[in-house]
């Protein structure tokens, strides 16, 4: 990262809301925030972009669902056909069971994967753990990160004004 | 919204607060006498649980009382009443993150644990059953010398595809929920140990805007697939039976008859465990009698439902004019095990019925004495769905009783220890109450404020 991060620190989650709100009017680039739990209306006040993993999990489930149907056909038409008191050997509705299943696990997977990669999970090093404080983050305290180099701590204490942060720092990179 | 958090958080909570009453039992309270006593008892009875596995994988299974009529026995209806308990979790979790349910942040997480404890327990019994154990994988279709590919007309393979498969659904949604918190819990702990592992664990989590509106999203739509798959699961575990040609199995009503009477006992076992939770982890704040009220009024539905299937059983083998339905029916009220079949229905029919009473709901200790009555009465249910058909099939000259070994027994008292062990350990090593749910659940509140 080129630009030092500025953290902000709030008590509340409505008044961290209101400074995303701010620092995205005002053209700042590199806004992050770091909170305990997941506050409504955040990612939209920071304009993040709707994340495309259901499209992902759907296209796996679907993949998923095929090739164990398509493995359960193979197997019971052609590979190894089983006379049962002459029961039909392309038995779809147990077919369709197990490949329901096999669309859940495909889904599911692709999904925690897609979770990984989005997130650069796991990356146990970060430079805003050296914030001080940044422990509650994970608690009771709520901060706005902005990095940006038109942006320094005291252009931030201006613009959010009126708002109240327990604290403005910079953080190195 | 405040008329719906109300009694759901103490009047003064604040996110730190919160945040404490989780973690700080599990980082700085030390345990007393009480834990450890339960600890010792719990091991023991995993001893005997591992003691019965070990001599059954040395001798067979005619250590139990099964024989050439009843083939099931004590194993499956055991595993069926697990996987019936395993099944609430991933369910109330799922379903009321769905529903918006503001109840359900106290106690989705050790619910969910429950599910893991219990499937894995259930997922036991199938393997424990096969006289040849040790070909288990066979299920699985694998490449193998021997050219053969698993029968997928066989509800023994749908069993394992769905088990194995709701199992590893249920660690990841569990997981997933779980990783905020373990950052939670490093940030919190005062050794260095405890933020070394809780940390390592925790994979970095720093809590950005950015991973909370990728997890939303995540736990969401995995919260979406939950619910099917919880339908699928003890449907394929209902088919086991209703895919068979015996008097009493035969039935469409099984599959979902199977899904309501699993969240009706899985439901009861979460009061219990909740109970549990709350008064050994001093978590009266955050679980409340308004989470018993609303679980105790889901378990009255659930005995209702199990009025519909019960009384679906009885009309069809009526109204079928079958004489070996009419028979299994007569059998049930008058045969050898009518004592038992008549404690069950006063145990999921009857006993729940004091619940309508709103009093009553709000009286923790009653609620959880209904809960173990109808776990009872779910297990009473379970082995006898199998010991009243397999003693009373269609040819009379292979009509004989079942009667349980010390072995049986001791196999099943042996998984419950195994479970409070388990439980024991989660209570010490994790947090019991999703926090992060907790703190979102204040915010919604301060904001109907």
């Amino acid at each position: 990262m080129s630009a030092p991060i500025v953290l902000a620190e709030f008590r509340d989650p409505d008044t961290l809301v209101e400074a995303a709100r701010r620092a995205r009017a005002a053209g700042l680039k590199g806004l992050d925030a770091y909170t305990p739990f997941a506050v409504e209306g955040l990612s939209d006040a920071l304009a993040l972009e709707a994340p495309r993993l259901r499209p992902a999990m759907l296209g796996a489930a679907a993949l998923g669902a095929g090739f164990v149907y398509l493995m359960c056909w193979y197997s019971g038409v052609i590979d190894y056909p089983l006379n049962l008191g002459a029961r039909p050997l392309h038995a779809w509705p147990v077919f369709l069971v197990l490949a329901f299943e096999a669309g859940i696990l495909a889904a599911t997977f692709t999904g925690i994967a897609g979770f990984f990669i989005g997130t650069g999970l796991p990356r146990l090093n970060h430079p805003v753990f050296a914030a001080r404080d940044f422990d509650r983050a994970s608690q009771d305290r709520f901060f706005l990160s902005v990095s940006d180099e038109a942006a320094d701590a005291e252009r931030l204490r201006a613009l959010l004004d009126g708002l109240g942060p327990i604290s403005i720092r910079a953080v190195q990179p | 919204m405040s008329g719906a958090t109300k009694g759901l958080l103490p009047e003064d909570a604040t996110y730190g607060s919160l945040v404490g009453t989780v973690a700080d039992p599990l980082l700085r309270r030390k345990v007393g006498w009480i834990y450890w006593s339960f600890f010792a008892a719990a091991g023991l009875g995993t001893l005997v649980m591992i003691v019965s596995i070990a001599w059954l994988f040395i001798e067979g299974v005619g250590i139990w009382g099964v024989n050439t009529s009843v083939v099931w026995g004590f194993a499956i209806a055991n595993f069926v009443w697990w996987l019936g308990i395993g099944h609430a979790g991933t369910f109330i979790s799922a379903a009321l993150l769905l529903t918006r349910q503001p109840w359900r942040a106290a106690i989705n997480r050790f619910a969910e644990v429950m599910t893991l404890f219990a499937g894995s327990i259930a997922g036991l019994f199938p393997i424990l059953h096969l006289g040849r154990p040790y070909r288990a994988y066979w299920l699985l279709p694998y490449p193998n010398t021997m050219d053969l590919w698993p029968q997928w007309r066989s509800a023994l393979v749908w069993d394992c595809a769905a088990i194995s498969t709701y199992l590893i659904f249920s660690l990841l949604f569990w997981w997933v929920g779980l990783i905020p918190d373990l950052a939670t819990i490093r940030d919190r702990a005062q050794k260095p140990s405890g933020r070394f592992v809780y940390g390592a664990l925790a994979l970095g989590w720093r809590g950005s805007a950015r991973h909370w509106h990728l997890h939303d999203v995540l736990y969401r739509t995995m919260a979406a697939m939950a619910l099917p798959l919880v339908v699928s699961v003890h449907s394929v575990v209902g088919m086991d039976f209703a895919a068979s040609l015996m008097p009493g199995w035969q039935e469409t009503i099984f599959p979902p008859y199977f899904v309501a009477g699993a969240l009706f006992s899985g439901f009861g076992m979460v009061v219990v465990v909740a109970a549990l939770m709350r008064s050994g982890l001093g978590l009266q704040d955050v679980v409340t009698p308004r989470h018993f009220d609303a679980m105790a009024k889901i378990v009255l539905a659930g005995s209702v439902a199990l009025w519909l299937a019960y009384g679906t059983e009885w009309f069809n083998a009526w109204y079928s004019g079958d004489p070996l339905e009419r028979a299994h029916v007569e059998y049930l009220f008058t045969g050898p095990y009518a004592p038992a079949y008549l404690l069950q229905l006063f145990c999921n029919l009857v006993a729940p019925q004091v619940l309508w009473f709103p009093a009553m709901r709000r009286r923790i200790w009653v609620v959880v004495v209904v809960t173990l009555v109808l776990n009872l009465g779910m297990w009473l249910e379970r082995i006898l769905i199998i010991v009243n058909t397999l003693t009373h099939g269609q040819l009379p000259t292979t009509w004989g009783l079942y009667i349980p070994t010390i072995w049986d027994w001791m196999l099943l008292g042996g998984t419950i220890a195994f479970f409070v062990l388990l439980f024991l350990c989660f209570a010490r090593l994790l947090p019991a109450v999703a926090m992060h749910d907790l703190g979102k659940l204040l915010h919604e509140r301060r904001q109907g404020e």
